[in-house]
């Protein structure tokens, strides 16, 4: 069972990520990551938000995201919930991040910063919408022994 | 988030202060795109007080680069960009593509 959860609805339109990402940052901070951390999970959540706006609701003002942060011991886990249209992420093509600049494709972006920045993206759709789990690990707690010798 | 922008000798100056997300990355866009649609292609943007930059943010850089570099008639060229901003320019491999330099007064004078 996690050890401390929280959840929030926002309605699914750009406006609201400012709000999405200070929550999500709320809860990041509570879980003990560093800085760095933080605004990697924040950023996460931005592109997976803007995509949910983007393609699930087709940009507009179609339903709500549903945010659920639980701390674990080991990790934070934020699930993300939409009512909009079913989402395959095999859909979208990995971009090419090497060609020149003339070349370069801006479209799945969003999708591989995600898996860049935290540890663990996981995507399930159904009739009802789709529902994105993204999991950030938590720096191990010190144990008792080794905290002892911090300390001498 | 709020874009301001300012036409010097050499270069046009563009500073923007806040976030940049898919919320607020149109009103970055039409500030460039006013600047590149009135013929003008040598852009600094001072990032010194973009605290956050989303994907949609990067897209806008990567589309006035692409305008701006064209026949090369110009190019946009970043300044002060904060740790985080550059940390996520680098996992999208985007860090080759731009002149980044410490700040602004030294951008503006590159031109």
């Amino acid at each position: 069972m996690a050890a401390s959860s929280s959840s929030k609805r926002f309605p699914g339109r750009f406006e609201s990520l400012e709000a999405i990402r200070e929550f999500i940052s709320e809860a990041a901070r509570e879980a003990g990551l560093s800085d760095r951390e933080v605004y990697a999970v924040k950023l996460a959540v931005d592109e997976a938000c803007s995509n949910i706006i983007e393609h699930a609701y087709r940009g507009q003002s179609r339903g709500e995201i549903e945010c659920q942060c639980a701390i674990d011991p080991d990790r934070l886990i934020i699930v993300l919930r939409d009512q909009g249209q079913r989402f395959d992420p095999a859909s979208v093509p990995e971009p090419d991040l090497t060609t020149d600049l003339e070349a370069r494709q801006t479209g799945g972006l969003g999708l591989y910063l995600m898996h860049r920045l935290v540890d663990d993206v996981r995507f399930e759709s159904d009739e009802s919408g789709n529902t994105l789990i993204l999991v950030k690990r938590r720096p191990a707690l010190p144990s008792p022994e080794s905290s002892a010798e911090g300390d001498a | 988030m709020e874009v301001t922008s300012t036409q010097m000798k050499h270069c046009d100056l563009v500073k923007a202060v806040g976030r940049v997300d898919s919320f607020t990355a149109p009103q970055l866009a039409e500030t460039f795109r006013a600047i590149t649609d009135a013929g003008r292609f040598k852009i600094v943007f001072d990032m010194s007080d973009v605290e956050y930059m989303s994907s949609a943010g990067l897209r806008v850089l990567i589309d006035v680069q692409k305008t701006a570099k064209k026949w090369n008639r110009g190019e946009l060229v970043l300044a002060a960009v904060n740790p985080q901003v550059y940390s996520a320019m680098e996992l999208v491999g985007f860090v080759p593509l731009f002149r980044i330099m410490d700040n602004p007064t030294e951008a503006v004078g590159s031109f």
